[in-house]
C-alpha cells in the first residue's frame, strides 16, 4: 500500500514536470509581455534592458529550470503587472475560489446522489421523468448563460440575492472567509449553483444509470429475497456497489469546478484566482499564469490519489494483499 | 390432517405483452409437507423459476399473479402487501439463486450478510446475532467459520459460496426454502455435496423445499415428490420412485428416455420430436399434444390433473399403463 502511494506520487511529480514544461512553452505565443508593459514612449534600450531584467533574454531551457527550481522552494516570481510576489496574490485571492468550489461542490454530490437514488428508485414516476427532463437543462446549457439567467431572475427580477461579489468577508488568520457573514453566505448561493449544476446533473445521471444496473443484480433480489427492508437493500446494497464509477467522476469532476470556475468567476465578478488568471491572460503575466497552471495540475494529480485510495476502501476486491482485518 | 408448509391452488401468472397476455405459468396446484422436498422439473422456459418466484413476490414486473392462491403454514399470502411480504421472506421463505457467484454482495464481509438478515428477523442483540451467525456458517460446512466471517465473497470458492447462501437462506430458520437451480452453476463434485447439505438441513429442521431443477438426477437423489412442468402447466405429480420408474405423462416418459443412464450402456438416447411451443402460441387442449406419440381427437381438449391407476397424478387423457 505504502509502495503503492509512493509510486504515485513519483508519477504525479512526472505528470507535474510535464503540465509545466507544456504550459511554459505555449507561454511563447500568448504575447510579449514587454509591450504591455512598457509605453508608447519606450525606446530599444528600454525593452533590452526590461528583457534581460526578467529573464526573458535566456533560453527557453534555462527559463523553464528557473521557473521549476523557484517552485520547488513556493517561489513563483513576481508578478508583471502588480509587481508584487506571485505566491502572495494567489495565497489572497485563493481563498474565495476554494471556498466557492467547495460550496458547490458539496452541492453537486449532495444533491446528484441524493436525486440520482431517487430517480433510479422511482424510475417511473412522475417526479423522476420531470427531474430527468430537467436535469438535460443542466447539462446542455453553458455555464455563463446559466450564470446570467440566475442573475435575471434572483437579482434583476427578483432582487433577492446579489448578482456580483463575494459580500463582506471576515479574515481568519491568513484566510479571508465569507462564511460568517450573511451577505458572504448570501453572496455564495448563485455562483455556487451556477458552478456546480453541469457538475450535479452529471453525478445525478451517473448515479441513477448505475443504480439502475445494480438493481438488477443477483445479489439485490437475493437481499430482497431475504426479507431486507427496501431501504437497506436500496442504501446499503445497491449504492455502495455504484460508488466505484460514481467516485471517479466526481473526483474529477471536483477538480474542474476549481480550474474552471474562471468561467462562473467572470459572470459574478467573483475575485478568486479564475478571474486572477483571465487578467494575467490579457497583460501576458507570465509567472501568475504559469503559477496558477502549476497549482491546477497539482490539485488534479492530487484528487487522483485520493480517488484511487477510496478505490481501496470502498472495493475489497481490489486490495490485492487480502484481507485488511 | 396437518397443515402443509406451501400449498399453491390454480397459481395463474401472467405477462402482459404488446402481443397479448402470455400465461408463463397456468394453474399450478401443488403442496409441501413440512419435511418434504418437491422436485420442480422441466425444461427451460417451463416456468419453473417464476413458480418459485411467485412464491416468494418477486416476479419482475410486468409479471403478476393473475389467479389462484398461495398459502403458507395455512396463511394466505399472495394477496399481502409488499411491506407484510417483505417480513415473511427470510424469515418464513428462504430462497437460493442458482449462482453463488453474483448472489452475494461483493462488498460486504459475509458476516455482515449474514447478521443483517439474522438482526432483521430475529428479536436478538448483534452479539447473539454474530453468534449464530457463525453458527450457521459452521453448519453449513466452512471451515473456520469463526475467522472467516469477516471474509469477502471473492475470497471463497463456487462451492463454498453456495453454502454461504445456503447459510444466509437459512438463517432466520424459515420453514420453506425455494432452492432455485441450486447446483447448476457448480461443478458435478461439488453439486453433490451442496444437494446432500440442502437435504440434510431440510431434514434436521422439518422445513419444506421447493426445488427447482432441470437435472433428473438431482431429483432422484434429493427429492421426495416431483412435479413435471410443461409450457407453464403441471403433467405430472407424484413420489419421484413412482414417476422416475413408471413414468404415466408421455412427456414425463420422453423426458426419462433422453436422460442419459449408466446401467443402460451407451445407446442412443431417445428424443422427443419438436420443441417446446411459445407461450403465445399455444396449441388447444393438451400442450404436449403436438409432439405426443400418442395424441388422440380428445387431446384437443384441455386434460385435468387426475389420479391415475399408479398413485401419482397425471394431467393426460391416456396415460401411459392405464388400462385402456
Amino acid at each position: 500500500m505504502l509502495a503503492y502511494v509512493i509510486r504515485r506520487v513519483f508519477h504525479s511529480i512526472v505528470v507535474l514536470l510535464a503540465v509545466g514544461l507544456v504550459a511554459f512553452s505555449m507561454f511563447r505565443f500568448v504575447g510579449d509581455p514587454i509591450d504591455n508593459m512598457l509605453g508608447q514612449e519606450r525606446t530599444q534600450a528600454d525593452i533590452d534592458r526590461l528583457r534581460t531584467q526578467l529573464g526573458l533574454d535566456q533560453p527557453f531551457a534555462i527559463q523553464y529550470w528557473k521557473f521549476l527550481s523557484g517552485a520547488a522552494e513556493g517561489n513563483f516570481g513576481v508578478s508583471y503587472r502588480q509587481g508584487r510576489p506571485v505566491s502572495d496574490i494567489i495565497s489572497e485571492r485563493a481563498p474565495a475560489t476554494l471556498e466557492l468550489a467547495a460550496v458547490s461542490g458539496l452541492f453537486a454530490i449532495l444533491l446528484g446522489i441524493g436525486l440520482g437514488v431517487f430517480t433510479a428508485i422511482r424510475r417511473n414516476g412522475i417526479a423522476s421523468n420531470l427531474i430527468m427532463t430537467l436535469s438535460l437543462v443542466g447539462v446542455s446549457l453553458p455555464t455563463f448563460l446559466i450564470g446570467i439567467l440566475l442573475i435575471y431572475v434572483f437579482s434583476v427580477e427578483l432582487d433577492m440575492l446579489p448578482s456580483f461579489g463575494r459580500g463582506e468577508t471576515v479574515m481568519v488568520g491568513y484566510w479571508s472567509t465569507g462564511f460568517l457573514t450573511k451577505s458572504g453566505l448570501v453572496a455564495l448561493i448563485l455562483p455556487a449553483i451556477t458552478l456546480g449544476l453541469y457538475q450535479m446533473t452529471l453525478i445525478m445521471r451517473l448515479v441513477r444509470s448505475e443504480m439502475l444496473e445494480v438493481l438488477r443484480q443477483d445479489y439485490i433480489r437475493f437481499a430482497r429475497a431475504r426479507g431486507l427492508r427496501e431501504r437497506v437493500v436500496n442504501f446499503r446494497h445497491a449504492l455502495k456497489n455504484t460508488l466505484v464509477p460514481v467516485i471517479t467522476v466526481t473526483g474529477l469532476q471536483l477538480g474542474s469546478i476549481i480550474a474552471f470556475a474562471i468561467i462562473t468567476e467572470t459572470v459574478f465578478q467573483w475575485p478568486g484566482v479564475g478571474l486572477l488568471f483571465i487578467n494575467a491572460i490579457h497583460f501576458v503575466d507570465i509567472p501568475v499564469m504559469a503559477a496558477y497552471l502549476m497549482l491546477i495540475s497539482v490539485m488534479f494529480v492530487t484528487i487522483n490519489l485520493v480517488v484511487d485510495l477510496l478505490y481501496f476502501a470502498i472495493d475489497p476486491r481490489l486490495r490485492v494483499d487480502g484481507r485488511s482485518t | 390432517m396437518t397443515i402443509p408448509v406451501l400449498s399453491v391452488r390454480g397459481l395463474v401468472v401472467e405477462i402482459p405483452t404488446r402481443h397479448g397476455v402470455m400465461r408463463p405459468v397456468d394453474g399450478m396446484t401443488f403442496d409441501i409437507k413440512a419435511g418434504e422436498i418437491l422436485g420442480l422439473v422441466g425444461e427451460s422456459g417451463a416456468g419453473k423459476s417464476m413458480t418459485g418466484n411467485a412464491v416468494i413476490g418477486l416476479l419482475d414486473p410486468p409479471a403478476r399473479i393473475a389467479e389462484g392462491e398461495i398459502y403458507l403454514n395455512g396463511d394466505r399470502i399472495d394477496r399481502l402487501r409488499l411491506a407484510d411480504l417483505r417480513k415473511r421472506r427470510g424469515k418464513d421463505i428462504g430462497m437460493v439463486f442458482q449462482d453463488p457467484l453474483t448472489s452475494l454482495n461483493p462488498l460486504l464481509p459475509i458476516g455482515d450478510q449474514l447478521t443483517e438478515t439474522i438482526l432483521e428477523h430475529l428479536p436478538v442483540s448483534m452479539s447473539e446475532a454474530k453468534t449464530r451467525a457463525v453458527a450457521a456458517l459452521e453448519e453449513v460446512g466452512i471451515p473456520a467459520a469463526a475467522e472467516r466471517i469477516g471474509a469477502y465473497p471473492h475470497e471463497f470458492s463456487g462451492g463454498m459460496r453456495q453454502r454461504v447462501v445456503i447459510a444466509l437462506a437459512l438463517s432466520a430458520e424459515p420453514s420453506l426454502i425455494i432452492a432455485d437451480e441450486p447446483t447448476t452453476a457448480l461443478d458435478v463434485s461439488v453439486q453433490a455435496q451442496i444437494t446432500a447439505l440442502l437435504k440434510r438441513l431440510c431434514r434436521e429442521r422439518g422445513a419444506g423445499v421447493m426445488l427447482v431443477t432441470h437435472d433428473m438426477g438431482v431429483i432422484a437423489e434429493t427429492a421426495d415428490r416431483v412435479a413435471v412442468m410443461y409450457a407453464g402447466q403441471l403433467v405430472e405429480l407424484g413420489f419421484v420412485r413412482q414417476v422416475l420408474s413408471e413414468p404415466c405423462h408421455p412427456y414425463t416418459d420422453g423426458l426419462m428416455g433422453s436422460t442419459p443412464q449408466a446401467s443402460k450402456g451407451q445407446t442412443r438416447l431417445r428424443q422427443i420430436p419438436g420443441s417446446m411451443p411459445r407461450l403465445g402460441n399455444l396449441p388447444p387442449g393438451c400442450a404436449f399434444s403436438p409432439r405426443c406419440s400418442y395424441v388422440q381427437d380428445k387431446c384437443r381438449q384441455k386434460p385435468e390433473l387426475r389420479l391415475n391407476s399408479c398413485d401419482s397424478r397425471t394431467a393426460c387423457w391416456f396415460p401411459i399403463g392405464a388400462p385402456a
